[in-house]
């Protein structure tokens, strides 16, 4: 009896959260004003959060983009059909791996560094010293960082791509001897810009929301203690990620069947 | 409301989780004094700070700052009413990921279409008051405690307030940053021509500057007056407060079961 007791208590509260956070969202949308009227607040996020992770999205995309070479290479030469090595990495980079993989990363690199950021901004009483200043901290401190990881991560998640495309030419092309003029022109003709490449697109901006709205409401919401934040930051990896693979998987079930 | 008062409060009373914070208390802040909240740590004095600040919402009971209820104003009017408040915190709270200087000058570029060049002019003014002018271009990770709570009180001073509220204002200061934070204190108050609400646990270097006290105990005003009156106070814990004794009301020991009872029980364990 008492574990139902517990078991209902804990769903309840996980509810109470999830409405908590869902509430905590539509505040950050109510208060983007000074986000969009003051562009340099978001400006200056879009830097700490994209450009400072470029170095792991790109080096990732690129050893992500070698395997893919490497391992198309040898299951098309089953197949005889080595030429469409192109086809092959581009399609599972723009459609599947570059929004996902750089998502990830990005919720490890910039989610965590967000949410650690606002995390401590609250325990050493700098969000509270805002409000004492007129400031609403919504406003000035979770909005900008929220749209700027909502920029960010379309921008990673093509470079990421981009990158590793390169990487399977490298490999492909360079190392293991597959025509070039195939491997272009095939990739060329078989990736559609509205299937493939908008679509890859939605879901890096979707998992933009997702990662952003999670590091900013678990460092709003942190315990103001070392150990709170630090619990916060877990957190966001780890339910950012999980959440970006649900929706990975919900977004391809409507994206991708049929075709 | 009197015309002299810049805060009045009258039977609040705050309740957190079921658990009373605050009982009962009446307080007048009057125009351009320094009034100072002491207590032992956890008797509800930041709490206090916060129910006039508007951070929090009185149970029962009302705050009233120039005339208004805090608690009965809404969003724009709580801002509106904290432009004109300043606080300075704990632990100084400065924005870590902006220099001294863009710390004071927060608030004029948040609130004010005031050109860079003023707003340099008064950032330095502001310095100047402190003594740290040479210091503007520093990180706070650069400045030592004391040098932060005195960056900290430039900024809150920013906008010249007309209340200025300190929360733990001397906790961990070394001596000489203690006798010139709490000189500034009393400077800046009345050239300001502010009125000044000084939280704080250090008798010592607070009654030389403060012309009222309140004492608080248990969520309760235990005693008010003077600093002469509170020296020669016979309230037992105003006593042990003011002298600095270990034991009196406020017990050394933390509540517990009776020390032989204890030892008995952990024998019998024990085998």
């Amino acid at each position: 009896m008492r574990a139902l007791r517990d078991l209902g208590q804990r769903v309840t509260a996980r509810i109470w959260r999830l409405g908590y956070a869902s509430r905590f969202f539509l505040a950050i949308l109510m208060y983007s004003g000074t986000s969009l009227r003051r562009l340099h607040l978001t400006i200056r996020e879009i830097y700490f959060t994209g450009v400072l992770s470029l170095i792991i999205i790109l080096v990732s995309g690129l050893f992500v983009g070698m395997v893919l070479g490497l391992q198309g290479y040898d299951t098309l030469a089953r197949y005889g059909s080595t030429e469409a090595l192109g086809v092959l990495v581009s399609l599972s980079l723009v459609r599947e791996l570059g929004p996902v993989v750089a998502a990830l990363l990005f919720a490890s690199r910039a989610g965590s560094a967000i949410t650690a950021e606002i995390g401590m901004m609250k325990a050493t009483e700098q969000l509270s010293a805002m409000e004492m200043m007129a400031v609403d901290p919504i406003s000035r401190v979770v909005a900008p960082r929220f749209w700027g990881g909502v920029i960010s991560m379309p921008l990673l998640a093509a470079l990421f791509s981009a990158m590793g495309i390169f990487g399977g030419y490298l490999v492909g092309v360079q190392l293991i001897g597959v025509d070039e003029g195939s491997f272009w022109s095939q990739m060329q003709a078989s990736v559609d810009f509205r299937e493939d490449i908008l679509n890859g697109v939605i879901k890096s901006f979707v998992f933009g929301i997702i990662v952003s709205w999670v590091a900013v409401f678990e460092g709003y919401d942190a315990e103001p203690t070392a150990e709170g934040v630090s619990g916060a930051t877990t957190r966001t990896v780890v339910t950012s990620s999980l959440a970006i693979l649900a929706a990975d998987f919900i977004l391809t079930a409507f994206m991708f069947t049929g075709t | 409301m009197s015309q002299e008062s810049l805060v009045e409060i009258r039977d609040l009373n705050f309740t957190y989780d079921s658990r009373p914070v605050l009982t009962g208390i009446n307080m007048t802040i009057p125009r351009g004094k320094v009034v100072a909240v002491m207590g032992i740590s956890g008797c509800g004095k930041t709490t206090t700070l916060r129910l006039i600040g508007g951070q929090l919402k009185p149970t029962s009971g009302t705050v009233r700052v120039g005339g208004q209820v805090v608690h009965e104003l809404d969003a724009d009017g709580l801002y509106a009413l904290r432009r004109r408040m300043g606080m300075l915190f704990q632990f100084g709270a400065l924005f870590t990921d902006m220099s001294v200087y863009d710390n004071i000058a927060f608030q004029m570029r948040e609130h004010t279409d005031l050109p860079e060049a003023l707003i340099h002019d008064l950032v330095l003014m502001k310095l100047h008051a402190v003594g740290l002018r040479g210091a503007h271009r520093l990180m706070p990770a650069e400045l030592s405690g004391g040098m932060a709570r005195r960056v900290a009180l430039a900024r809150a001073i920013a906008l010249d307030p007309m209340l200025m509220m300190y929360d733990e204002p001397f906790a961990g200061l070394d001596p000489i940053s203690l006798a010139i934070v709490g000189e500034l204190i009393r400077k800046l108050n009345d050239a300001l021509g502010a009125s000044s609400i000084v939280v704080t646990h250090d008798v010592q270097e607070s009654l030389k500057i403060v012309d009222y006290v309140y004492f608080v105990s248990e969520g309760k005003i235990v005693a008010e007056g003077t600093a002469e009156d509170m020296k020669n106070s016979k309230v037992p814990y105003v006593h042990q407060f003011v002298w600095g004794e270990s034991d009196g009301p406020v017990p050394f020991q933390y509540p517990s079961r009776p020390y032989g009872e204890e030892l008995m029980q952990s024998g019998a364990h024990g085998g």
